[in-house]
């Protein structure tokens, strides 16, 4: 969603000199509270999704959502990890944007690598075809692989919407790689070209390593963005045993019979592998969102 | 362009364009078209040809079994006076003022704060942390911010909104049930969604500022507002360019958070049209006319882009021509 937008490229972060720290008037004081009270506002529903999921019901109906619960309970959470059988979810999750991460990366290499080192001709209109993938709206794909992958036998098989994400980030990939392969020094593939290097041997033993930081943020982005998906998912993959996280999660809370501390319980159980995902790798994502995002 | 001596490599100052980085022994540059097969058949059968078969479908009736009936432009004839569809096109008027205008607006604030008052007199480490703060709602699957945010604004006395009116005395409220509040609601999910990606975005380019320009103008009596807005605005404005531009293609497709909050109720007041499409295939089984809808959408996102791109460029080449 959101994040799909996010542009990668590599660069050094340059750190502003600070000067030291400077006197701070009121107005800084103020500006700054103001910031942190944002932050709060923005951190809200983080803060109800953890109290309310150790709650019984009882305790939410007499404390309220905001109070800290009285005695720690895991019923909700039970409740939903064995409803929806939350390890095989995870798995589906897991398995599935792994392989598309990994798939779409050497996709994305195999392309930029003509278009940004072999230049092709009329890579332009190349490169903007492929991006055309990635910034079609999905629906108007829908019906046609809905029908396509039932006809075939890989509606409700992880295989469809692995395919169909492998193609869709590897658009982005081809676009940002092969801006990032244009400006490759050209001196390195001389010298390897000059001892009897063929093309393969220079993709692989050449530029492979050289690229490597470029490739592991987009192959973490892609694993995030394949993650997060809902269309897809949520169209292609019907039963218990090939849903994602948020699938299973949306479709269980959907029929709105479920009570409060279950739904808190399901969405902090479907926020954790993000977060502990967030935390591995805040930095390479940071940089990879913000490091230029003008190329 | 087949052999290339060391004199000819030497004598290049410049890589002609349309020449492959690599010195070529035999056959050009038509060798690296073995390396974007496999990208490309992928692109055929998973994009290109189901695009096709998709603007097919919105000449026909088809229920999604048997074949699908030809019918010519009934389905483009109809979406014109359905009033649904001008209720979806619409209300992605409102998403995106939820997801570009409001957030880029706000972002723009905060990053500037962050960068300036928070990093400079608070230090950095204060700075990113409450960078990463805001962004945490980005990682979050929408399909999972959806669903907290619907049970906050359950209607009735379980929701925690109500819960918390409750303590002022204010009676429950059925959020999501009527409107404008339903609207207002899925906008408020997006803006809090949305916030982080231009802040983490513009504190970067913040980065680029050259400190000097800032202390010259502060020598020459410019207060901060005018810094921002002479200096500040004037760099980072590429970076304002690419957040609005994929922020605005996410606004008009967006989906996850309507199916899942409003369902694009109340009585189809939050329709958007990927939801109007989805439906459409999906439930009502209307698979031409859910084709029709997509497509619209399909070019409707298409015009957008080269909009923007067009405008960038156009601005680009003034500001050459006016240096």
């Amino acid at each position: 969603m959101a994040a799909t937008t996010a542009i990668i490229t590599q660069g050094k972060t340059r750190v502003r000199p600070r000067g030291g720290m400077t006197k701070k008037r009121a107005i800084d004081w103020l500006l700054f509270v103001a910031v942190i009270l944002g932050a709060l506002v923005v951190m809200v529903p983080f803060y109800l999704i953890l109290v309310n999921a150790f709650k019984t019901p009882v305790d939410y109906a007499t404390s309220g959502p905001f109070a800290l619960p009285q005695a720690i309970d895991f019923t909700g959470i039970q409740a939903f990890w064995e409803r929806v059988n939350f390890p095989q979810k995870v798995w589906n999750s897991i398995f599935i944007s792994g392989v598309v991460a990994v798939l779409a990366v050497v996709i994305s290499l195999l392309n930029a690598f003509a278009i940004g080192i072999g230049r092709v001709r009329g890579r332009s209109w190349i490169v903007l075809l492929f991006l055309m993938a990635n910034l079609l709206p999905q629906e108007a794909l829908l019906y046609p692989l809905y029908y396509m992958f039932k006809s075939v036998g890989l509606y409700d098989s992880v295989w469809s919407v692995i395919i169909v994400f492998t193609v869709i980030q590897a658009a982005f990939g081809t676009y940002l790689l092969a801006s990032v392969l244009g400006t490759f020094p050209k001196e390195v593939l001389e010298a390897a070209s000059i001892d009897g290097a063929t093309r393969w041997q220079i993709l692989w033993r050449v530029v492979y390593p050289i690229t490597r930081p470029t490739l592991s943020v987009l192959l973490i982005f892609f694993f995030i963005w394949t993650w997060n998906e809902f269309l897809i998912p949520l169209t292609f993959l019907p039963s218990n045993a090939s849903q994602t996280v948020p699938v299973a999660v949306s479709v269980l809370t959907g029929d709105r019979l479920m009570d409060v501390t279950t739904t808190a319980g399901a969405a902090l159980l479907s926020i954790i592998p993000t977060i502990i995902f967030f935390l591995i790798f805040q930095r390479t994502l940071t940089r990879g969102i913000t490091a230029g995002a003008v190329k | 362009m087949s052999v290339i001596t060391r004199a000819e490599r030497g004598a290049r100052t410049k890589l002609p364009p349309e020449q492959p980085s690599i010195p070529q022994r035999k056959g050009g540059t038509a060798g690296y078209w073995l390396y974007l097969l496999p990208g490309f058949v992928l692109l055929l059968v998973i994009v290109i040809i189901p695009l096709i078969f998709n603007v097919y479908l919105t000449f026909t009736k088809w229920r999604g079994v048997r074949t699908p009936e030809f019918i010519g432009l009934e389905n483009w004839v109809k979406i014109f006076t359905d009033e649904d569809f001008w209720t979806s096109f619409t209300n992605s008027v409102w998403m995106v003022l939820a997801m570009v205008v409001i957030p880029t607006t706000i972002g723009l604030i905060v990053a500037a704060l962050l960068f300036d008052v928070v990093g400079r007199k608070f230090g950095g480490k204060v700075g990113s942390f409450l960078r990463a703060t805001y962004y945490l709602p980005q990682i979050l699957p929408i399909a999972v911010a959806g669903i907290v945010i619907g049970w906050m604004f359950r209607p009735g006395a379980t929701g925690s909104v109500n819960q918390i009116l409750a303590v002022f005395g204010i009676p429950a409220y059925d959020w999501l049930g009527q409107m404008p509040s339903a609207l207002l609601v899925l906008m408020g999910v997006l803006v809090w969604v949305q916030l982080g990606y231009p802040i983490v975005v513009f504190m970067a380019a913040l980065q680029r500022v050259d400190p000097e320009l800032y202390e010259a103008a502060e020598l020459d009596g410019a207060n901060w507002f005018q810094r921002f807005s002479a200096i500040t605005m004037s760099i980072i404005r590429p970076e304002i360019f690419v957040v609005t531009l994929t922020c605005t293609i996410a606004a008009l497709k967006v989906f996850g958070p309507v199916y899942i909050i409003t369902q694009g109720g109340p009585a189809g007041a939050t329709l958007v049209p990927a939801y109007y499409a989805y439906t459409e295939f999906f439930t009502k089984r209307n698979i031409g006319y859910g084709a029709t809808i997509a497509t619209v959408l399909t070019i409707l996102v298409v015009v957008v882009s080269i909009i923007f791109i067009r405008v960038q460029n156009s601005m680009e080449r003034k500001e050459r021509a006016g240096l």
